[in-house]
């Protein structure tokens, strides 16, 4: 798939919790903005492994407060050797 | 004296179509809806059609993300829910949400989601590839939890699981919990999807499936000598129960009244009927009586009539048994001709045709019957639909596991 990580993210993000991609931004909350229950959350977290082909340990998830800071992780981990 | 229940609203997703008006105008005009499996390579399987929902894509029907959060059967389920409660149109601000409840029943549950789940793990070895949302997916009750969700359904709330005798069975416990005054409202029916691998290989193995490969419409054929087992399908059918004066006072459009409803078990063997159907008839006797109708009184019978050699048979011996000499002025026809089996579901829809039956006068008819079985002798409204103006009438399903249950349905 080409695009950004940040695009890439987006599109997981409008898929999995059936938002209008138009209202992102990087500091929208997945669970008091964008209305992800805690289960909605794991899924959000396994569809980018899965996209992005990481491994996010269970104790790095709660990171993933935000839309930026998924993002920021997601290109962390792949900035890596 | 007993509250009366009659039905106010009604809504489907079937082969026939999705919505009651396609669904009622291809059972008068003798439409089948069965083709070609679209859901799985069948290549390797002996049986290569089915009666699924025609163009159905949980893209366009649902809006996001309930396409992934529901398993097909339940999706199928929320649709028919939708379009019952349209067609009630029951103000919410108007009703206590406690006394409005659901019992939407299903023979098999989220069997899709499971399938695909034990794949993903299977081909990964990894437990964590598991769909966090698998279990909430699979549950057989996920149908009646997503509706209550959607419509604000406090009261009771219970679910059917007697194979293809569920939808019935579920129909018949909402009519209890209204007539019981512990609800005014329940929506109830069924839901099903099971043409997966395991479904249709299942019952493959079962020898319960038609394999009439070269000519797929010409498969269910209940009650025809050439019949050899039934066509699976998918979909659901809801009803709006509600008690007869609460539908009055509000002016709801009423299509017909549940007077009664009995099951029974035939205490037999897991998948075979009792052979000359003693459970099915102490199911239709009973219903009978616990509606106040006189046999002779009905009019219709839809039944069970699945295209199985030993089921139709069965069913017909049953109803000589409790019909005696009326049995051969009863029409009798089988909606599975025309939509295939569609399990756990199928008595909500086959509800749903019998109440159109006595709203509009017209039974339609048993297709595919070419030449009667020779045990099989009643009048199943062969080929082409009847004018008829009934006022009672009868609804069979029987299921696996040696379930009975009969649904008795007056015009108002």
């Amino acid at each position: 798939m080409v695009g950004t990580v940040e695009e890439r993210v987006k599109d997981i993000v409008c898929e999995r919790l059936g938002v209008n991609r138009a209202v992102l931004t990087r500091d929208l909350s997945f669970q008091h903005d964008l209305g992800a229950d805690s289960l909605e959350r794991v899924e959000l977290v396994m569809a980018l492994e899965e996209q992005f082909g990481l491994t996010i340990p269970e104790d790095q998830t709660d990171r993933f407060r935000t839309l930026g800071e998924a993002i920021d992780y997601i290109e962390r981990e792949r900035a890596r050797p | 004296m007993k509250r009366r229940v009659v039905i106010t609203g009604m809504g489907t997703v079937n082969p026939l179509g999705t919505n009651v008006g396609t669904f009622w105008e291809g059972l008068l005009a003798g439409r089948h809806g069965i083709g070609p499996i679209t859901q799985f390579d069948h290549s390797a399987f002996k049986c290569h059609f089915a009666g699924e929902v025609p163009g159905y894509d949980p893209e366009t029907f649902l809006e996001a993300p309930l396409p992934r959060r529901l398993d097909r059967f339940a999706q199928f389920g929320l649709l028919a829910a939708r379009e019952a409660m349209r067609d009630t149109a029951l103000e919410r601000a108007k009703v206590d949400p406690f006394r409005c409840g659901v019992a939407i029943g299903s023979g098999i549950g989220g069997l899709n989601e499971l399938e695909q789940q034990n794949a993903r793990y299977t081909r990964e070895q990894l437990p964590r590839v598991i769909n966090i949302f698998c279990i909430p997916k699979m549950i057989p009750n996920s149908a009646a939890g997503v509706v209550s969700i959607e419509f604000d359904l406090r009261g009771p709330n219970t679910v059917v699981s007697t194979a293809c005798a569920s939808a019935n069975q579920a129909i018949g416990e909402a009519l209890r919990m209204i007539q019981l005054d512990l609800a005014d409202v329940m929506v109830a029916g069924a839901a099903e999807s099971a043409i997966t691998p395991l479904g249709v290989g299942g019952f493959t193995q079962l020898k319960a499936l038609s394999l009439r490969n070269d000519n797929p419409g010409a498969a269910s054929r209940p009650f025809d000598r050439d019949r050899d087992g039934f066509v699976l399908s998918e979909g659901a059918g809801v009803v709006v129960l509600e008690e007869y004066e609460h539908a009055k006072k509000r002016g709801a459009k009423i299509y017909a009244e549940l007077l009664g409803s009995a099951s029974t078990c035939d205490s037999h063997h897991i998948t075979e009927p009792h052979p000359e159907g003693l459970g099915a008839a102490k199911a239709m006797e009973l219903a009978l009586r616990d509606a106040r109708v006189d046999p002779t009184d009905v009019g219709y019978a839809n039944a069970h009539g699945t295209s199985t050699n030993k089921g139709d048979i069965a069913e017909t011996q049953a109803i000589k048994r409790v019909f005696g000499p009326h049995a051969s002025r009863l029409l009798v026809s089988s909606t599975k001709s025309m939509t295939g089996h569609l399990l756990g579901a199928s008595g909500a829809i086959e509800l749903i045709a019998v109440a159109l039956s006595l709203k509009h006068g017209v039974v339609h008819p048993t297709i595919n019957l070419d030449n009667p079985d020779a045990q099989c002798d009643l009048d199943y409204v062969p080929k082409v639909a009847r004018e008829v103006r009934v006022t009672r009438a009868i609804s069979n399903s029987f299921g696996f596991g040696g379930h009975n249950c009969c649904l008795v349905v007056g015009s108002v």
